[in-house]
């Protein structure tokens, strides 16, 4: 550090200060308000002004515990956000290691796509994947031969069509990161390891996945936290949670709650509780990081 | 990365087997992720009785511009169209002079609290913003913003912010501090040395951090649905697409040409910032 930028002053503060307004009003302040409104009792007479707010303490949360179809939903989300995750980072994997083997064409050919797939926003990846397994007009049911199989009617076929459309369009975000930490790998250490004859999966495990632990670390920490909180594509593609809300999650659920059923304490609830979830994993990041010795 | 003999070229295929076999998947992977973008395009083009028929094929022969016409006509889509790009580029320009202010901030200056704004900021990245949906309903009616676009541009402003002074940092960085010491000998001042020197050299990684704002705000369903309740005026593109997307009856060729419609200037973007992209990639997730 040079002395320039060692002088304390104010300056930083003032180039902060319009984040910090910023996040403070619309991150930090909606964050208090969500815990407040979710104990309360908040519905439409609320909100018109009929009735008065009334303070009900835990209410909202020990109606949603009690409530079986609470608990189907956290399941839900959470096996599903596991497959997706778990889905979206070997193939995101990979293919990195694709990349590596091949030459220029198939390598800028695979990129484009990829980068195709990830550019995509979600509604239109939700609407096109839909068109491509629809029972009547999709070329997937002819090519597999499934007649007019609907994949949205049953519940686990319906998350697998969520699920391929989540893969793909999250899987480039993992494969161009992770590609661009093997590059940065230097060459020297894969030769002397093919040297002493190890074997690709070998030179993967014992090498590369070790050197490239950071970048794996913020790949599956930002997958989880994406795949957790999918709204859009489940509310396209199951037309807002399946039929009798078989494929909901948490998300979806929150939204039902608050602006169709107008319960907006009993919404709010669901916020905090997946706000909390979140939040532990993001405790467990930051530990990570820390053990790994990051430097901020 | 390969040990330099496997970087020659070879016109023999049999002498490679292994690599060959690598470029003749990655290429079927290639084709594989891009037929549903293939499929969309296609689909838009198709003339009616070929979309809506049972035997779908991978071609056309008749391209058509019918579905394109409904759309634009049937709809106010090219007013959707504009509302998009305002609140997108909105929050591009206001979250990138913010973001490169801020970050500016963190890596320029050591201050007290420094490292517990930088966790700070880690930490919102990961606020799931679809929960905040309620309390920003009621904030954004006692504004007055609802039915406005400007209940979609605020909130994504914010929730772009974090990530974007968290990427910014990187370039902020690489700038070397020689630069700064010698603007200063030469009697800059630090607004000048800021706009002047700074931001023209840091453009490139604003460039590339807008992308994920825009993408963020372009994409926006869960906000678009919630705030714009009764004025269709201020609707955006992924809710004028659902107008065609009826669950029982789909007009698949609409859907497909306004899906069109919606996903080129993404892409677009997409492809002319991507080198850039994966640079900073890099560099957020390397320091």
């Amino acid at each position: 550090m040079t002395s320039v930028t060692h002088r304390p002053t104010w300056t930083p503060w003032l180039y902060l200060a319009p984040a910090l307004l910023v996040l403070g009003g619309l991150l930090v302040y909606p964050i208090w308000q969500l815990g407040l409104i979710s104990f309360f009792r908040y519905t439409q007479a609320q909100v018109s002004g009929g009735e008065p707010t009334t303070f009900q303490g835990f209410g909202n949360y020990s109606a949603l515990f009690s409530d079986p179809q609470f608990w189907q939903v956290l399941l839900a989300t959470v096996l599903f956000a596991a497959a997706c995750v778990v889905s979206t980072l070997a193939v995101g994997c990979a293919l990195a290691v694709l990349l590596t083997r091949v030459r220029a064409v198939p390598r800028l050919a695979l990129m484009l796509a990829a980068l195709g797939a990830w550019a995509t926003p979600a509604v239109t990846g939700s609407t096109v994947w839909l068109f491509l397994f629809d029972p009547d007009f999709g070329p997937v049911n002819r090519l597999l031969g499934l007649g007019d199989h609907s994949w949205t009617y049953g519940r686990l076929s319906a998350f697998l069509l969520v699920l391929l459309e989540v893969v793909w369009c999250s899987f480039p975000f993992v494969m161009v990161t992770v590609y661009a930490g093997i590059r940065a790998v230097p060459a020297e250490v894969l030769e002397a390891a093919a040297l002493d004859g190890a074997s690709q999966w070998r030179i993967w495990r014992s090498v590369l996945a070790p050197m490239l632990r950071p970048i794996l670390t913020v790949v599956t920490i930002q997958s989880v936290i994406w795949d957790f909180k999918v709204f859009t594509q489940i509310y396209v593609m199951t037309n807002g949670g399946g039929i009798a809300g078989q494929n909901l999650v948490l998300n979806v659920y929150a939204y039902q709650q608050a602006f169709a059923s107008s319960q907006y304490g009993l919404g709010s609830a669901i916020g905090v509780v997946m706000l909390l979830i979140l939040l532990a994993v993001t405790l467990v990041y930051l530990r990570l990081l820390h053990r790994q010795g990051e430097d901020l | 990365m390969n040990p330099p003999r496997l970087n020659r070229p070879r016109l023999n295929p049999l002498r490679h087997p292994w690599r060959t076999a690598a470029e003749a998947s990655a290429l079927i992977v290639a084709v594989v992720v891009a037929f549903p973008l293939y499929w969309m395009v296609l689909g838009a083009f198709k003339p009616a009785g070929e979309i809506e028929s049972t035997e779908p094929r991978p071609w056309t022969l008749a391209p058509s511009l019918d579905s394109f016409r409904r759309v634009f006509g049937q709809q106010d889509f090219g007013r959707y169209f504009v509302n998009s790009l305002v609140v997108a580029g909105s929050v591009v320009i206001v979250s990138a002079l913010i973001a490169f202010l801020a970050a500016t901030a963190v890596t320029r200056f050591r201050f007290r609290f420094r490292t517990t704004l930088l966790i700070m900021f880690l930490v919102a990245q990961m606020v799931p913003v679809e929960a905040l949906t309620i309390p920003l309903f009621f904030q954004m009616r006692d504004f007055g913003l609802l039915n406005t676009l400007g209940s979609l541009v605020l909130p994504h402003i914010a929730f772009s912010l974090p990530f974007a002074i968290w990427m910014l940092r990187g370039f902020v960085k690489g700038v070397p501090e020689a630069l700064e010491e010698a603007a200063y000998i030469d009697g800059a001042s630090r607004s000048r040395f800021l706009w002047q020197i700074l931001f023209p050299l840091v453009l490139p990684g604003l460039v590339a951090t807008s992308a994920f704002s825009f993408i963020s705000a372009w994409n926006d369903f869960l906000f678009a649905k919630s705030f714009i309740i009764s004025d269709t005026s201020q609707s955006t593109l992924p809710m004028a697409l659902l107008v065609f997307f009826k669950p029982d009856e789909p007009d698949w060729g609409g859907v497909m040409a306004a899906s069109t419609v919606m996903t080129i200037p993404v892409l677009v973007f997409f492809v002319l910032v991507q080198r850039r992209l994966v640079s900073g990639l890099g560099g957020a997730v390397k320091d």
